[in-house]
């Protein structure tokens, strides 16, 4: 312990501070690469398209307006960060859940059934979100524990076989004009989340609810679980060596389905804090898994695998993906929001080196050092 | 029925190209979870060659130029694990996630870009080939035979070979096995492990072409490959990393894969009444069940997804 107090830059060597740099610096070059992107698509506009996307809804001159679009991209800040709890719940017990895409599916379908179909309340449908979300990763953990299935090929498969099936069971709840299902408010109004005040904050925004301060609870809730409890403690054990947990004598069979179902409950919910909130109908001609699970896994790992960092890098992946939306049409095309978390998913891969290349110039200076000091000192 | 085996033949293709790439890299030692991002780049190189490709061009050299075409953007593509994976010791699974994404937003983002150039109206993300595309054909009566089938063959037989009968493909399992012992005998880890992940950039961006040109003559970037790169990554599970039973798995997944686009020819599935969903489910589902029953006696390279570290015992 001692040792370690010697040591300089303790600021730089604090492990969340290391993890911010590593954050923004992918950051950096994520938007740096989208940039380089737009430079080639069309070089005249490429600035003002990186600071459209930078900008989201600071593109409106009224403040009343750019309020007004905080809390949309707010809205669906709240199902992103729903996932990314998803994914990094998952990552410390050592899983990959790419499934959050699919589990999240599974949350749309359960969610706008009961509200459209059975007419249940808003916690009903939330809980029946929660529930179908956790099923699906329970089967990707159950068929990971006994069948030692690798649970990112099961996800992937869960992720389409749970799109078709949705598809299949929201048709029965579809308007008879169009591929969308019915409007959540129009159908039972009772299924939507109670804002309790909250739209008048933002201009009157009515799909501002309480999902959002909702998700924020989890998102602590999921710290704490993970941190303060015993179960939170057995699961990053077992993530950091399994063999090790299972001869200590931690269930890591039960552990493992359970941990799953946990995130895939996580972003089963995350899906109906989004469709209950009457902004988007599901379109029961959907051909691709939505990206929500996907940006989950950037907006995961962007923030260091911490539940409040989580907090912040979904707001942030959220913000840029919907300024995507306000790119000049007639030059780009709105997927550079994408292509810009993607790169930035990527860029996340390298954060481990980052910081070991970190800690290793901070000996190396620490040791210039104290040979200088010694140095000085025999002389002297 | 003959459209029935057309279509397994070619999707059997398109799945036996993409698990043959898995099979490279993972017998070098990395995880590979990428192939759907290499699939839509590769099927982007293919396409673009037949966009900028007169038709008259005589078949062979357009078959040979829009081969070349998807192999090159799959290799260059595939670098991108090979460097964070084998240099950066990155999270193979997290990079080849973020490959997969990258991918089809990329590619959408080129290809607007390429249509909103021509004109300025265009705003989708498709490529036509219609007229190119008849250089892969040849029918037999109705049948409708592609050039790619043999292609998807002569690299089963050629991955057998090069894996099991030349130094180079026994050295590269060895990588995959015990990359501390390849090593102590000589042979460059990190260059077996670059040439593994760079073959399966090659033969998963043949793959992507070959997909998208499989019963039909247009393609929107926006809809990537539709987990394609991971039933091929099931069907190289399911055949155990070895090419022969590869290639039978890759028929026995093609033929369900093809039942989605040919049902409605068969009286008798009619006859169930079962909606179009059902069938795009199955392929899903039916890897599912066999990886069940597969995955517990894995003969997966014990090393694979591990970094190599020299001071590793």
């Amino acid at each position: 312990m001692e040792k370690k107090a010697n040591k300089g830059g303790g600021l730089l060597r604090n492990n969340v501070v290391q993890s911010l740099l590593a954050s923004i610096l992918c950051i950096l070059l994520g938007l740096f690469v989208g940039y380089v992107a737009l430079l080639i698509v069309n070089a005249s506009g490429a600035w003002g398209a990186i600071v459209a996307v930078m900008k989201n809804y600071l593109y409106y001159p009224s403040a009343a307006a750019q309020l007004k679009y905080l809390g949309s991209t707010l809205v669906k800040t709240a199902p992103l960060l729903m996932c990314s709890l998803s994914v990094l719940f998952a990552y410390k017990a050592g899983f990959f859940n790419i499934g959050a895409a699919g589990q999240y599916v599974g949350g749309a379908g359960a969610s706008l059934y009961f509200a459209i179909a059975l007419g249940m309340p808003w916690y009903i449908c939330i809980l029946a979100a929660a529930l179908v979300g956790a099923l699906m990763g329970a089967i990707s953990g159950a068929l990971k524990a006994y069948r030692n299935v690798n649970e990112v090929i099961s996800g992937i498969m869960l992720n389409w076989i749970g799109l078709y099936t949705v598809n299949m069971l929201l048709t029965t709840v579809k308007e008879p004009t169009s591929p969308y299902t019915t409007a959540v408010s129009k159908a039972n109004s009772g299924a939507i989340i109670p804002n309790l005040g909250l739209s008048a904050l933002f201009s009157n925004n009515s799909y501002v609810t309480i999902a959002i301060p909702l998700a924020v609870i989890v998102a602590i809730v999921i710290w704490v679980l993970l941190e303060k409890t015993k179960f939170g403690y057995e699961l990053k054990a077992t993530g950091m060596n399994k063999e090790a947990a299972k001869y200590c004598g931690m269930r890591e069979k039960r552990n493992t389905i359970l941990t799953l179902a946990i995130a895939g409950g996580l972003a089963g919910m995350g899906a109906a804090f989004y469709y209950l909130t009457g902004i988007e109908q599901w379109s029961c001609s959907q051909t691709s898994v939505p990206s929500m699970g996907f940006n989950g896994i950037a907006a995961a790992f962007l923030g260091g695998l911490h539940p409040i960092g989580a907090i912040f890098s979904s707001y942030f992946i959220q913000h840029i993906t919907s300024g995507g939306a306000y790119v000049d049409k007639t030059l780009y095309c709105s997927q550079i929001s994408d292509f810009i978390s993607s790169m930035i998913i990527y860029l996340c891969g390298f954060v481990f080196i980052f910081k070991l290349a970190m800690n290793r110039w901070l000996d190396k200076r620490d040791e210039k050092k104290a040979a200088k000091t010694h140095q000085e000192g025999g002389e002297a | 029925m003959l459209l029935l085996i057309q279509y397994t033949l070619i999707f059997a293709s398109v799945l036996a190209l993409v698990a043959l790439g898995g099979c490279f890299s993972e017998h070098s030692g990395v995880i590979n979870i990428g192939l759907e991002g290499i699939m839509v780049i590769g099927a982007l190189g293919g396409a673009l060659v037949m966009k900028y490709m007169s038709a008259s061009a005589p078949a062979i050299v357009m078959i040979l130029a829009v081969m070349l075409g998807s192999a090159v953007f799959g290799m260059l593509y595939s670098l991108l694990l090979a460097v964070a994976s084998i240099n950066f010791k990155a999270d193979q699974t997290l990079v080849g996630t973020a490959m997969n994404l990258l991918g089809t937003a990329g590619a959408t983002v080129a290809v607007r870009a390429i249509n909103a150039a021509e004109d300025a109206s265009n705003v989708s993300s498709t490529i036509q080939y219609v007229n190119e595309k008849k250089a892969f054909l040849v029918y037999f009566g109705r049948f409708e035979f592609n050039w790619f089938m043999v292609v998807a063959a002569v690299a089963l037989v050629a991955s057998y070979v090069v894996l099991y009968k030349t130094r180079f493909g026994l050295r590269l399992q060895a990588c995959g096995e015990h990359p501390q012992a390849a090593d102590s005998v000589g042979i460059n880890v990190i260059r077996m492990r670059y040439a593994g992940v760079l073959i399966s950039g090659v033969l998963g961006g043949l793959g992507g072409i070959v997909y998208i040109t499989a019963g039909v003559s247009e393609w929107k970037f926006e809809n990537g490959v539709a987990g394609f790169g991971f039933l091929a990554l099931a069907v190289m599970i399911f055949g155990q990393w070895t090419p022969v039973k590869i290639g039978l798995a890759a028929i026995l997944f093609g033929l369900f894969r093809a039942l989605s686009n040919v049902y409605t020819g068969f009286d008798f599935l009619v006859a169930l009444n079962l909606p179009g969903s059902v069938y795009n489910m199955l392929p899903y589902i039916i890897s599912l069940i066999v990886l069940a029953f597969t995955s517990e006696k894995s003969r997966a390279p014990k090393a694979e997804g591990i970094p190599y570290d020299k001071g590793q015992r």
